[in-house]
């Protein structure tokens, strides 16, 4: 075999499985063998099941034989970030709280996954409890990033991010709160897309805040994007905040952004996402895609939106309530770790206590007492209820931006990649990582962040483009043109620029 | 902890206080399925069989809201005269406790589906009272913990503790009153008689099996003192699953002894959640409302606000089955019963039971007859309720149409009821065994006549004489020689036609 299965895109292995040029087996096997190669160093996988995808591709290849129906994305192997439950396969979040946890029921998007016959070749590693924006506080160690592997690979989905652009799945599944999709796939050199909230099912996804909480696609092109971003969007029953909208041709819409033609598309440039706090280089490839996209025939507006500026601090006072009820359930008392006292009686509330204490982390036990602190009587309306109205204004600021603009676009995150441990100890500098992402999140509109070059550290840039809510389809057309043109002026994908890894024997 | 056991008398406390009460009603809905999940309800399942992810709150479940129980709670929100809400929301009740799978409870806050409603209660003595409804809410109920190894099943020294999660979701319409002012003396009464009109409001609505045994209506009972009607609220005392009629009476009634003897002592109530003792009919101290939990309430994120379309309110509105106070109104009507009469069936709990008898044949008065006579008496006597009399209306149907038919009279009839309260058979088989069929063959008769005559002959000769006084005697001896089986009055014109003719 000549080609390296594991550097096709997911679009292009489709069409060679589909013309039985290679099979489902072939496909899964070459990637599991790249995970065997450089998951050690990389460590973007918590769990690999390779019995299980092989299984899965088998059952794919005989379908195909058969003559049967298959999926067009049948046989295209997936990684899936840990926080979502998959039956029989380990899912911890990324916390001892749940290690050797094994779910008795699969998330409705994995069931679509499952039947759609895509190989599941294991969990991804992140921050625990999907809380970080480098995957350093995953009780499972580090990934790293494949650019350079002393640096974060994002967070909290890290472990998507980290296995796509080491060429060790096409797909992953991850999840984003406030930017756990979208800033791992700016500095890793990868597309990362949060979809309209509601438009993917949130059952089966452990909640971090539910009301900001969406699953997207981790892949390595726009088109692969909207192909999984089709197969999991849809109407269900079980999450009552799933929308009973028609889903969209997004790949249909990624194949015409791909034309590179943007003529009547205006784009809103906005103004309080950039400036100080950003890295120069950063800015620099920003401003270079915009020159494409007017090449490309878009209209180029500044658009404002002034409560912005408070939007990290609603984040941090509505996400902290919200989990600090969400995570109430990890007690030991019905799954997962318990632990009981070192003295003293074991009643309930104190192996509720001894469990919690030794199974969450220091980020997860931060944010628990802030958002247990938020929600107390008498602090309610000081903290909480400011936030929701925060959080209306920022809507209010995106309604009027989406009239001058059919998307927005900004950098996606404020710098590169960091190196490990630099910013573990500051909190604060760790999430003003996601000043950028996060209104997207409040508001519960779409993003999406593609590379946009390197910056002057030879580290990958991200670039973000937002859209009105259920509006995915422009984040494709717009994201499809601006990932034509710039792998135009690179004569080929920016990973393609990412040193080699080394395969372990 | 104070413990002041000495009690002032009731009827003092109520001449020198004035009782103040609200009673927070629990209620599990009867849909098939529970509140947020598709696990099945059904009593005496298996523990931990009726359960998903959902129930059990593993990581990544949601909830998602049943429809048939928000009919439900908006049928009993209009059926106690309440506004439904347009839209509202559901919010989480934060505490951890083992049988709340989640450690919240899902709930509602300050946004309940009906608010501001009011039903009528009818005393005792035909008086109606009316209670205020603030609100009724839906929520979810939480699981069942069995404590193992302590005395008398309680957490306190107990080595473990078993929970079932079969009833954690089951639906629950938590009603509360606002208030309930001026029943003064007759406080406990007015108490048991609200419970009991709700109990019977979710039987006619057909939203709840509501057994009161089972736990499908369950009550906590506020209480305060004040000095006189125009005085401040007094501080009060909520009493904690207080789960029948009568010990809803009698815990209103022992607070207000107790509470009375504390201000008596010039002592303040404790504003505390107490404990009710079916067994020694006391209370006692639980959680001090200083130390209670703050729940951190925030609306439920995972669930979409509740928004009834108008349109649907007014279809389950017009659907409404007649109620139980005006039902009563027109039956009272169509028996032609006078209010004293339809009053004692009321309290007698016999309203169903004669309405039954009455479709199965008998009139209405001899259907009120037989069950607040003999029948009355019978579970006086063994100290059950009527409805739990080894007898069915289709039977007292059945006997009084023998009656009718004149096929035995009323003293045979007493008979027959015994044999079927006896488990004898059906009132036909009775009679049949019995040999109770009224002689209504002349033939015997005539020979029984000649017989007492001829035993009587100075009794004989004063009829033959116009004196018709003594003819008792004669048909006196008749019935005794049929053993009561003959008709009185055909023996009477028997004898007249033998003596005279």
């Amino acid at each position: 075999m000549s080609t390296d299965l594991t550097r096709l895109t997911a679009a292009e292995l489709s069409e060679r499985l589909a013309s039985r040029e290679v099979s489902a087996v072939e496909a899964t096997t070459a990637h599991l063998d790249r995970i065997t190669a450089v998951d050690g160093p990389v460590h973007a996988f918590l769990h690999v099941s390779a019995d299980q995808a092989l299984a899965t591709a088998a059952d794919v290849d005989a379908r195909r034989s058969a003559g049967a129906p298959v999926h067009p994305l049948a046989g295209v192997p997936i990684a899936v970030k840990d926080v979502v439950v998959t039956r029989g396969l380990p899912t911890t979040a990324g916390s001892a709280i749940l290690r050797d946890w094994v779910p008795p029921y699969d998330a409705t998007l994995v069931q679509k996954i499952k039947s759609a016959g895509l190989p599941i070749l294991g969990k991804t590693n992140m921050d625990e409890f999907a809380m970080g924006s480098s995957t350093e506080h995953s009780a499972y160690g580090n990934t790293h990033n494949p650019w350079d592997l002393d640096r974060i690979p994002g967070g909290s989905g890290g472990g998507s991010a980290a296995a796509v652009a080491a060429y060790e799945a096409p797909l992953a599944i991850g999840t984003d709160t406030g930017g756990s999709i979208r800033q791992p796939a700016a500095v890793t050199g990868t597309v990362g897309v949060k979809p309209t909230y509601g438009s993917v099912s949130r059952y089966g996804l452990i909640a971090l805040a539910s009301s900001l909480d969406q699953a997207g696609p981790v892949t390595r092109t726009v088109l692969d994007a909207a192909l999984l971003h089709q197969l999991i969007a849809g109407h269900d029953p079980l999450d009552s905040t799933s929308l009973p909208d028609e889903v969209p041709d997004y790949v249909a819409a990624a194949r015409a952004g791909a034309s590179g033609d943007l003529r009547g598309v205006r784009v809103g440039v906005i103004r309080e996402l950039q400036g100080d706090g950003y890295q120069p280089g950063v800015l620099a490839r920003f401003n270079e895609s915009l020159d494409l996209l007017r090449e490309a025939g878009a209209e180029i507006v500044e658009v404002s939106c002034p409560h912005f500026q408070y939007a990290l601090a609603a984040y941090y006072l509505i996400l902290p309530a919200e989990a600090s009820s969400n995570l109430a359930k990890f007690d030991g008392m019905r799954f997962g770790l318990r632990v009981e006292p070192d003295h003293g009686p074991a009643t309930a509330e104190r192996v509720m206590a001894a469990t919690r204490g030794a199974g969450f982390g220091d980020e997860v036990k931060r944010r628990i007492i802030l958002g247990t602190y938020a929600l107390s009587a008498g602090y309610y309306d000081a903290y909480y209820g400011s936030a929701q109205k925060v959080r209306t204004l920022i809507q209010r600021d995106f309604t009027a931006a989406f009239e001058q603009a059919d998307v927005l676009v900004s950098p996606t995150a404020p710098t590169t990649a960091f190196r490990l441990g630099e910013k573990l100890d500051d909190p604060l500098a760790m999430y003003l990582n996601d000043v950028a992402t996060i209104p997207a999140n409040l508001a519960g509109v779409p993003g999406m962040s593609l590379p946009s070059g390197l910056s002057d550290d030879g580290l990958p840039v991200g670039f973000q483009v937002l859209a009105p809510a259920r509006e995915d389809a422009r984040l494709y057309r717009v994201g499809g043109a601006l990932e034509a043109l710039l792998e135009q002026s690179w004569e080929g994908p920016l990973l393609s620029r990412a040193p080699e890894l080394e395969e372990a024997r | 902890m104070t413990t002041s056991v000495d009690l002032v008398d009731y009827d003092e406390a109520v001449s020198r206080y004035d009782p103040v009460f609200g009673i927070e009603v629990h209620v599990e809905l009867g849909t098939r399925t529970k509140m947020f999940d598709g696990a099945e309800q059904s009593f005496g399942a298996e523990p931990n069989t009726q359960i998903t992810p959902v129930s059990l709150g593993l990581p990544g479940a949601l909830p998602a809201v049943n429809g048939t129980a928000v009919e439900y709670a908006i049928r009993i929100g209009l059926a106690l005269n309440c506004s439904i809400a347009e839209r509202c929301r559901f919010a989480r009740k934060n505490y951890f406790y083992p049988d709340v799978p989640k450690n919240f409870q899902t709930s509602q806050y300050d946004e309940p589906i009906a608010y501001d409603g009011w039903v009528d209660v009818d005393l005792e003595d035909g008086t109606t009272f009316r209670v205020q409804i603030e609100r009724a809410h839906m929520e979810e109920d939480a699981g069942k913990n069995t404590h193992v190894g302590g005395e008398g099943g309680r957490i306190h020294g107990a080595t473990y503790s078993l929970v079932d999660y079969n009833r954690a979701g089951v639906p629950l319409v938590e009603i509360v009153t606002r208030p309930i002012e001026g029943a003064g003396a007759r406080a406990p009464e007015v108490a048991r008689a609200y419970v009991q009109t709700l109990r019977d409001l979710f039987r006619t609505l057909g939203v709840s099996e509501a057994r009161m045994e089972r736990g499908n209506v369950r009550a906590d009972v506020n209480l305060s003192l004040r000095t006189s009607p125009d005085a401040p609220l007094g501080t009060r005392t909520e009493t904690k699953n207080v789960n029948s009629f009568r010990a809803v009476e009698r815990a209103v009634r022992y607070e207000v002894t107790r509470q009375a003897a504390v201000l008596d002592a010039g002592e303040t109530v404790v504003q505390e959640t107490r404990h009710w003792h079916e067994d020694t009919g006391i209370t006692t101290p639980g959680r001090v409302k200083s130390d209670a939990e703050d729940y951190r309430y925030f609306p439920e994120p995972d669930l979409v606000p509740i928004a009834p379309d108008p349109a649907w309110v007014e279809e389950i509105r017009a659907a409404l089955p007649e109620l139980p106070a005006a039902r009563r109104r027109r039956l009272q009507g169509e028996w032609g019963y006078a209010d004293a009469e339809m009053r004692d069936v009321v309290n007698a709990g016999a309203v169903e039971l004669i309405e039954a008898t009455v479709a199965a044949g008998a009139s209405p008065a001899a259907a009120r007859k037989w069950w607040m006579g003999e029948l009355a008496r019978t579970a006086k006597q063994q100290e059950i309720e009527l409805a739990d009399l080894p007898i069915t209306p289709a039977q007292i149907g059945a006997l009084q149409q023998l009656v009718d038919a004149g096929r035995i009279n009323d003293k045979l009839a007493r008979q027959v009821l015994e044999g079927v309260l006896a488990g004898e058979g059906e009132p036909e088989q009775v009679l049949v065994a019995r040999g109770l069929e009224v002689v209504s063959d002349d033939g015997p008769l005539l020979a029984a006549i000649d017989d007492a005559l001829a035993a009587q002959p100075d009794v004989a000769e004063k009829i033959r004489g116009g004196n018709l006084g003594p003819v008792g005697a004669i048909i006196g001896a008749v019935m005794k020689a049929t053993r009561g089986q003959a008709d009185a009055a055909r023996v009477r014109e028997l004898v007249l036609e033998r003596v005279q003719g």
